[in-house]
């Protein structure tokens, strides 16, 4: 790989993704084969659904790789990204070991020759067997590496981006109890932000940064080729045309590379020919998610159908 | 190359891209990962590495194509200039070996300059790579100001050996007229490309310190009187200052054990362990969601603070989302829809429209604000008043001022006059000043700032 020219290295990985059904963009493919190269987590912003998460999976489904996922939301904690005790467990081997540890302190004759031996055992529940490893955790513990996707960074709270910056820098872990693990093979890191509040600078700093917007139609269009193979050629121009020119009115949510892809799943079942007026009116709900943005986009869609067409004629 | 990457990174600064040492280094990682070979993957690979967000990843995408454009005009600089003087080459060069003696041209060339030679031999990468050389040599990346293109110029033309090419052309004068007259020409045009060189240089790494100049004058100089045509750059500072408050005040902090142990919640945590407490949980510290009423003076050379004041306060969503403002000169009117639904333009015009350009008078704005609005305050309000407090001898109605601060949690009075100023003539802070929990002077952009970020700040 490395002695691989970068051009030819970055269409390979184009062409990686392309095989799992993710077409990427030229700067996508730089990103994904970069973070390979010099070990860095991509950080992906860009609106919903335009694909962020689908990188990940794409990747790792690409490399052969286990993909774990952890999904932040606000209150998420170390116990439940990185590691938690076995109360539990260990709760119950102390019961059982009852009478061991009787046995074992039984020769002692003070209270402090007692405390003693007990040192000896060291941290006998405080060890790897007593840790219930998190999504962190298990990534660093894959043998042969892995694709770990921590999605909607921007949903979890500062004090948790904290928590991840000795991952994503040096792939380790430091437990209180155990020490610092390293990361067996290097996992390949992907966060994604649909930004919602500002990240800190000390968490961008570590990350390769790929804003994915809306893409290009002749990009979109291959997409919804690879994704809904059953649609002719001439409904996915027209239905592609016609979402760009939907992105272009001022919504609330803006339909994305996802509701084009809903969508051309839809016009398939009802075995559309062309766009018409009614049948777009009639699945208008599928592209745009609020009323309001439905009744704003209601007017105008004979004008894009026919908008759409003309593109269709000339490009 | 190297050397090259450094030279962006600054230029990166320039334009207001954050390049950390740290990141630097990544970015010469990632580079020598891609190699120079394909611009566009150079591109994407400096912009993954260095931009942190979408509008620092244009500004970069703009200050790359400026920086990596410079080799190609300066190349074709030479070769343009050169080309004329080609011809004559062509013309004169075989003439003055065959018709003279072939010893009397090799003599001089041999005799001249390293840069004469250079022009001469019309070698355009050896004259590219010494122009970037001197222009290193010169630290070209040092300048500021606009003012310093004619020292950098001298400089890189010094460094490049200008005043040995001087003496070359006075001897050539004497000796080889034509050949002198050759070399004035491309000395002119290598002149030229020392200008455009540095110009781009100015225009690469000029800019942040200009800006910093800029906005630190800006920040200090008075509201009231800045000139119309510096309102869009003031309107841009307090948009920067609103970015800077809503970075540091709109993520929550936590308030965690600090207080007292939650006993209801510790025993439900743990009721796995039969109620053995494992897992403590702390009574948190309940936290105010900033509420902010702010009553603003609209007339006369109040109107301008007070527009900046406005502005301020709404670009703060993310912090205070629950903001009621109001502006009087004589009368007092709600103005909270306006200023959310219009530009900041639009929105000064329609409220100067409806109360500005009165002569102010505080005691019935105030009689106004409490038949109205009194039932907006809550323990839980902050309320601004900004004004002179001039008011025009009529009644100051300082009792109602006491009853808002009394149902309020802070009363704060921001005066864009001097202290030295209160309490003479018709104004009437002192006696208002004695309900205020803070009163501070608030003329400049600087002053503006530290009190929105005090008044936020007591909410976290």
């Amino acid at each position: 790989m490395a002695n691989q020219k970068p051009s030819t290295a970055i269409e390979a990985v184009e062409s990686g993704l392309a095989a799992q059904g993710y077409i990427a963009s030229r700067q996508i493919a730089t990103a994904v084969y970069l973070s390979q190269q010099i070990e860095k987590p991509i950080l992906v912003e860009g609106p919903a659904g335009v694909g962020k998460t689908e990188l990940a999976k794409a990747i790792a489904a690409w490399r052969g790789l286990k993909m774990i996922r952890l999904q932040c939301y606000e209150g998420l904690d170390e116990a439940k990204a990185l590691y938690e005790w076995k109360y539990a467990k260990q709760l119950l081997y102390t019961q059982i070991l009852k009478d061991k540890l009787g046995e074992v302190l039984g020769g002692a004759q003070t209270l402090h020759a007692a405390l003693d031996q007990l040192h000896t055992f060291g941290d006998v529940f405080f060890s790897k067997e007593f840790v219930e490893p998190r999504p962190l955790l298990q990534a660093l513990e894959q043998p042969g590496g892995c694709v770990l996707l921590i999605d909607e960074i921007d949903k979890s709270d500062a004090e948790f981006e904290s928590l991840l910056l000795e991952i994503l820098s040096d792939f380790q872990v430091t437990l209180p109890e155990l020490g610092t693990i390293s990361a067996i093979a290097p996992p390949t890191v992907i966060l994604t932000s649909n930004s919602e509040r500002d990240l800190g600078d000390a968490l961008k700093r570590r990350c390769l940064h790929l804003h994915i917007g809306f893409p290009e139609q002749r990009l979109e269009e291959r997409i919804v080729e690879s994704r809904v193979p059953g649609i002719s050629q001439n409904l996915r121009r027209q239905m592609v045309g016609f979402i760009h020119e939907i992105r272009t009115l001022d919504l609330k949510k803006l339909p994305s590379v996802s509701e084009t892809i809903d969508w051309a799943r839809v016009l398939v079942l009802l075995q559309a020919g062309e766009l018409d007026t009614e049948m777009v009116k009639d699945t208008l709900n599928v592209l745009l998610k609020y009323e309001a943005d439905i009744e704003a986009a209601l007017p105008q869609v004979t004008t894009f159908i026919a908008k759409a067409a003309r593109h269709n004629v000339f490009g | 190359m190297r050397e090259n990457l450094h030279r962006f990174f600054r230029a990166a600064r320039g334009v207001g891209v954050h390049v950390s040492p740290a990141e630097s280094i990544d970015a010469m990682r990632a580079v020598s990962q891609v190699g120079f070979s394909d611009r566009d993957v150079l591109r994407d690979t400096l912009l993954l590495t260095l931009a942190k967000s979408q509008d620092e990843k244009l500004a970069l995408g703009d200050c790359f194509d400026l920086f990596f454009s410079q080799p190609e005009p300066q190349q074709e600089q030479p070769a343009n200039d050169d080309n004329a003087p080609q011809e004559d080459n062509q013309d004169n060069q075989p003439p003055s070996s065959e018709g003279s003696s072939d010893a009397s041209s090799g003599e001089p060339q041999e005799s001249l300059g390293p840069l004469a030679q250079m022009l001469l031999s019309q070698d355009r990468n050896a004259l590219a790579a010494a122009l970037a050389n001197a222009s290193s040599a010169a630290s070209l990346s040092d300048i500021r100001y606009s003012t310093q293109r004619g020292i950098f110029s001298t400089r890189i033309l010094d460094a490049m050996g200008l005043q040995r090419l001087r003496d070359d052309l006075d001897n050539l004068a004497a000796t080889n007229p034509s050949l002198a007259e050759r070399l004035r020409a491309a000395l002119d045009g290598l002149r030229e490309a020392v200008r455009d060189t540095v110009s781009q240089g100015l225009a690469l790494y000029a800019r942040e310190e200009a800006e910093n100049l800029r906005n630190e004058i800006l920040r200090n100089a008075p509201l009231a009187r800045i000139e119309p045509r510096q309102v869009e750059q003031m309107r841009n500072l307090i948009r920067q200052i609103a970015r800077r408050l809503r970075e540091r005040y709109s993520k929550p902090r936590k308030r965690q054990r600090r207080g007292h142990l939650d006993v209801r919640r510790t025993l439900r945590r743990n009721a796995a362990w039969g109620g053995i407490p494992f897992l403590t949980a702390w009574k948190r510290k309940h936290r105010d969601r900033p509420k902010i009423v702010a009553i603003c003076d609209v007339s006369g050379s109040v109107a301008k603070v007070s527009d900046f004041f406005l502005l301020l306060i709404h670009s703060l969503h993310e912090v205070v989302d629950d903001v009621h403002s109001f502006a009087f000169s004589s009368h007092l009117i709600e103005v909270s829809d306006i200023l959310e639904s219009k530009t900041p333009d639009a929105a000064m015009a329609e409220i100067m429209s409806k109360v500005g350009f009165g002569s102010s008078d505080y005691g019935s704005s105030l009689e106004d604000f409490e038949h109205d609005f009194m039932s907006l305050l809550t323990p839980q309000t902050t309320v601004i008043v900004l004004g002179d407090a001039r008011s025009n001898n009529l009644d100051p109605r300082a009792d109602i001022l006491k009853r808002i601060s009394e149902r309020s949690k802070r009363l704060v009075w921001l005066n864009p006059e001097g202290r030295l100023a209160w309490g003479f003539g018709d104004s009437e802070m002192p006696r208002y000043a004695t309900f205020c929990t803070v009163v501070r002077q608030c003329a400049t952009a600087q002053q503006l700032e530290r009190a929105v970020s005090d008044i936020v700040a007591t909410y976290q």
